[in-house]
């Protein structure tokens, strides 16, 4: 979505985040047409097939869309509230992180840099603290769901010692 | 047999030692997560959900109950302490129990909360009990047509009746139909928006996105919000119980709370809201201190939080009777019974009534338990959450993704948690509403596969959907629904908002 955009209390001129709002649902629209435009042959004896719900859902996400930009125009979107990104950076490098590490380090290393990543975001930057603290912490929710209660949770080096 | 044996017979199942366990291990649970600060009934399902992946299908739902009830007790707590309603059913809660709270109350606020949960809970279960036989009867004379008239109305209530925008309403619900088509079409087999990967072919799981958007979401959106100091948490000076007065004052809201919240909750529409908004009005009116409201009534607190517990007993009538969740925390619980291969509805109660009725009795349970773990235990419950912010949403995330580990240890599940974290963080900036993207997906296949049955029979005339009278009413309804409250914003720009609003001074 259209979260690069600087949010701002403009009233009456065009909002151009709930335009590029508007581009989102026609491209998401454009996309489901072009998906099941090769599905639109098969029809069973009741006349709908698996292509026709995907295109009405579709036809109402474009007149959304144009609904969208005709709010859009007369600035009828709320005020948004001013977002700090660096925080939000931190939170979504943090999950990026743990699902890259995932499997190769295990599901204790790779969650512990989510939590230090997450406490970053909100205030604690002491990696060299919050990193262990997080990993040890995951550690013993992976002995307790992976070993307790059987879910299969990503084992990796940290997990193999106990394991 | 009547309601009364079958009701019985539940107890029997619900009264054995394990299930005893599994609901207390579920209450226990539910409060605890449902305290922590801006964390919803929905949200502690969701997270809550993978704890259950390894039990039988009996155990896990009884245990799914607790959490869910004990959800609903935790969020009161929080919204008296801390001023920051967990779940939107709570806001009304926190106009008047936080004031109370401030004015050395809390004690009182918590008791009527909690008693007042306790007494809607018990009567709404039994509401539940006693009408679910009759809906049952009555949807076994439903055809496909009447079902997705039903649905047709669900969608419309839970997306654009109330709120505060038609146009972001219904954007969310056919967000969530969007992603509802992805995977393997249940009719014909073929596979639509999956663009030759695999991981799309099973669709997208409902906790994935549920978890995404509620906790994902919100963890981004608060963050982003940057440092604005500690929250302040009211101590609970003095006595948790209640005087004389307060339970003069308290029991006539309770009752008055239970019976506007059951029957809407009971609707096959959204919005637990709507029922506190009511009561509080209710108690606003028919109090003898008006002068208090808005600044510390204990009538705001009792009548609001008995409609809101009531309302969701109410929720689980459509949910268990029909298969038609209202609300997200109810669309997740769908999605719980369906990750054993039961589809709630008219049926479930034929061929496998020693579950529903064990569910059932084992909510009666729960609300006893609740009870005793909410008095007397609130100092624990109120040391949660002076947990501090970083620590407090490192340990959701953790969860978060824990719950999606577990039930799907791939990269790309994980990638898809980010992506719809991400698009709910931006849904939550411009006041999209997050519940209709899980009804959307849940319940979008549903009602697709009912209207394309209801096709099929009448061998694709499309106007066999108006003819049955029950699905025609049921149409008119829907369409009302969508656009009397249009012409209403468009007239006073939200005279219903605008007048709930006004009961806040």
């Amino acid at each position: 979505m259209s979260k690069g955009n600087t949010p701002s209390t403009q009233t009456r001129r065009p909002d151009r985040a709930a335009l590029v709002i508007a581009v989102f649902l026609a491209a998401l629209a454009g996309l489901i047409f072009w998906d099941t435009s090769r599905l639109a042959e098969i029809t069973s004896y009741s006349g709908i097939g698996p292509a026709t719900i995907p295109f009405v859902i579709a036809s109402v996400l474009l007149l959304l869309a144009a609904w969208t930009v005709f709010e859009a125009l007369r600035g009828d979107f709320p005020a948004r509230e001013r977002q700090e990104f660096g925080p939000v950076i931190w939170i979504i490098g943090g999950l990026a992180a743990q699902m890259l590490t995932l499997k190769p380090l295990g599901f204790s290393i790779a969650t512990g840099l989510l939590f230090a990543a997450t406490a970053a975001g909100f205030g604690k930057r002491k990696l060299w603290f919050t990193i262990p603290i997080g990993i040890v912490l995951c550690l013993g929710v992976w002995l307790v769901f992976a070993g307790l209660l059987q879910l299969s949770l990503p084992a990796g080096p940290l997990e193999h010692l106990f394991w | 047999m009547t309601t009364f044996d079958f009701l019985l017979q539940g107890m029997l199942v619900a009264a054995q030692p394990m299930n005893l366990l599994y609901a207390l291990i579920g209450v226990t649970l539910g409060t605890a997560v449902g305290v922590l600060p801006g964390i919803g009934p929905a949200l502690t399902v969701a997270l809550l959900l993978p704890v259950t992946y390894r039990l039988d299908p009996g155990g896990s739902l009884i245990m799914f109950a607790g959490i869910y009830y004990g959800g609903m007790y935790g969020g009161s707590t929080t919204s008296i302490l801390l001023n920051t309603p967990g779940e939107s059913a709570s806001i009304v809660t926190a106009l008047e129990g936080n004031k109370m709270a401030r004015k050395g109350r809390g004690g009182p606020a918590l008791a009527t909360a909690a008693i007042g949960s306790f007494v809607a809970g018990l009567i709404a279960t039994l509401g539940l009990a006693f009408i679910a036989p009759f809906v049952v009867k009555l949807a076994l004379v439903f055809g496909p047509r009447e079902y997705f008239a039903l649905m047709v109305l669900a969608f419309v209530t839970v997306s654009s009746a109330f709120g505060d925008s038609t146009l972001r309403g219904l954007t969310s619900l056919f967000i969530g139909f969007a992603l509802a088509i992805i995977g393997i079409d249940q009719l014909t087999g073929q596979a639509r928006m999956s663009f030759g990967v695999p991981d799309l072919l099973d669709g997208i799981e409902v906790t994935t996105l549920a978890v995404a958007m509620f906790a994902i979401g919100e963890s981004l959106y608060i963050a982003a919000q940057g440092d604005q100091g500690p929250d302040k948490v009211e101590a609970v000076k003095g006595s948790v119980w209640m005087t004389a007065q307060d339970w003069a004052r308290s029991w006539k809201a309770w009752l008055r709370g239970t019976l506007i919240g059951f029957p809407i909750g009971a609707m096959p529409a959204g919005g637990a809201e709507i029922g506190t908004f009511l009561s509080y009005a209710a108690e606003k009116r028919l109090s003898k201190h008006p002068e208090e409201f808005g600044h510390g009534a204990i009538e705001g607190v009792a009548g609001p939080e008995a409609a809101n517990n009531a309302s969701a007993a109410g929720t689980l009538v459509p949910l268990l009777t029909l298969g038609l969740p209202t609300t997200a925390t109810a669309a997740i619980m769908l999605a719980g019974f369906q990750q054993y291969g039961l589809q709630p509805g008219p049926l479930l109660f034929a061929t496998n009534p020693q579950l529903v009725w064990g569910l059932i009795a084992s909510l009666l349970i729960a609300n006893f338990m609740l009870l005793v773990l909410n008095l007397p235990l609130v100092g624990l419950w109120v040391k949660l959450l002076t947990i501090p912010k970083p620590w407090l949403y490192a340990g959701i995330l953790l969860f978060a993704t824990l719950g999606t580990i577990g039930a799907n240890p791939s990269v790309f599940e994980l990638g898809m948690l980010l992506a719809f974290g991400v698009l709910g963080y931006g849904m939550r900036i411009f006041g999209y509403p997050i519940a209709p993207v899980v009804v959307g997906l849940i319940l979008g296949p549903l009602a697709e596969q009912q209207l394309r049955r209801a096709l099929a029979i009448s061998q694709g005339d499309v106007t066999v959907l108006f003819t049955s009278p029950v699905a025609a009413v049921l149409l008119v309804i829907a369409a009302a629904a969508l656009i009397v409250p249009l012409i209403l914003r468009a007239r006073g720009r939200g005279q219903v908002l605008s007048q709930l609003a006004a009961n806040e001074d």
